[in-house]
């Protein structure tokens, strides 16, 4: 259970983040692999402890769930992995280690309620991950 | 109150370590010291398994062992009987290795007189997997005892492993370990994974993990700048 541990750092990340573009912050958003060894319900916990005296308290933790996106050579196709406890491509079955998402660990965003430069509206896009 | 704005900042959280760790492998590689870490469960022969490779490799190379464990001293003692340079990490609470810990341990020792640098992690099969050391290989370690479908349970670390070893071989018959079905589960998880199996207690099948670490340590000196 590193959990808390994770959570502190996500802590720390956003507050470092938050503090140099001076935005008072409601909530984290954070992209999470399937594959990152973090258990959500775990992380979701722990952030609540990590806040806990830092001017993080009472903010939200938005998960964005990243599943595992492998390439297979073979198909020249990126897929995504209906299992984590099979690296093969599930079309054609070719074991492959080439993982291209499903690792995140990654503050992606910082919901701010105040008006300050450098915000991108809230409805952008979220979905693909570049390349 | 004004409607709430996303701010994009896409920051690793795990920066941090991922930093250090780079200059530990940076360091590690100019020194031409060859670092495996071991991760397994709890009770998986860890030890008994570094004692014997560290004591084997010793005739031929120069070894040490950073130790990781929660709360005792008991591995580094066992570990010190190879007469091997060991130090224990005490990480207190925390169930796995960070990078700075390694760093700090590493302080006072001169990489430069050592071939090889063992780091046990803590036991425990899913913390470790976060974290980056700065290691040349990641080796992860079952025992025929836990189950073939360990790695199943534990893909996340057996994927970020670069070798599984399979021990305890010496009790295979006795707990009717299959395996073909070990094989699977962990080709399954980790496609092209090298794998050995061994009982560090009776010897049987150490000489192939050890041919191949050094050739790793060979590779590895041929292809370091000078």
């Amino acid at each position: 259970m590193h959990e808390l541990s994770i959570a502190m750092s996500i802590v720390d990340a956003a507050l470092e983040e938050a503090q140099r573009r001076g935005v008072q912050v409601s909530a984290v958003h954070l992209r999470l692999g399937a594959f990152s060894g973090v258990v959500k319900d775990a992380l979701l916990f722990s952030y609540e402890m990590a806040c806990q005296d830092t001017p993080l308290q009472g903010t939200r933790l938005v998960v964005e769930d990243v599943p595992v996106v492998i390439f297979c050579a073979k198909c020249q196709q990126q897929r995504t992995l209906n299992s984590v406890q099979l690296f093969a491509c599930p079309e054609c079955n070719e074991p492959t280690m080439d993982i291209r998402q499903g690792q995140e660990l990654e503050v992606f965003a910082l919901e701010v309620l105040d008006d300050t430069e450098d915000g991108v509206h809230h409805d952008m896009q979220k979905s693909e991950v570049p390349e | 109150m004004s409607e709430p704005r996303l701010v994009e900042v896409r920051r690793n959280v795990l920066k941090q370590n991922d930093v250090i760790a780079r200059a530990l492998r940076e360091q590690f590689r100019s020194a031409g010291v060859f670092v495996v870490s071991l991760v397994s469960s709890p009770g998986s022969g860890k030890t008994t398994f570094l004692e014997k490779t560290l004591t084997q490799l010793q005739p031929r190379y120069r070894v040490a062992a950073l130790v990781g464990d929660l709360a005792t001293e008991n591995d580094a003692i066992r570990l010190a009987r190879s007469k091997a340079p060991v130090k224990q990490i005490t990480t207190g609470t925390l169930c796995h290795l960070e990078a700075a810990m390694v760093q700090n341990a590493l302080q006072d020792w001169d990489l430069h007189q050592l071939d090889f640098l063992f780091i046990e992690n803590v036991g425990n099969l899913v913390c470790p997997s976060s974290y980056d050391l700065g290691e040349n290989i990641r080796l992860v370690l079952m025992s025929v005892t836990e189950g073939e479908d360990k790695p199943l349970k534990y893909p996340t670390i057996f994927n970020s492993a670069d070798v599984a070893v399979v021990t305890k071989n010496e009790l295979a018959t006795v707990v009717e370990f299959d395996w073909n079905a070990a094989r699977t589960s962990i080709q399954s998880v980790r496609p092209g994974m090298k794998i050995f199996r061994l009982s560090a207690k009776t010897g049987e099948g150490m000489e192939a993990y050890l041919d191949f670490l050094s050739q790793q340590l060979a590779a590895q000196k041929t292809t370091a700048p000078v």
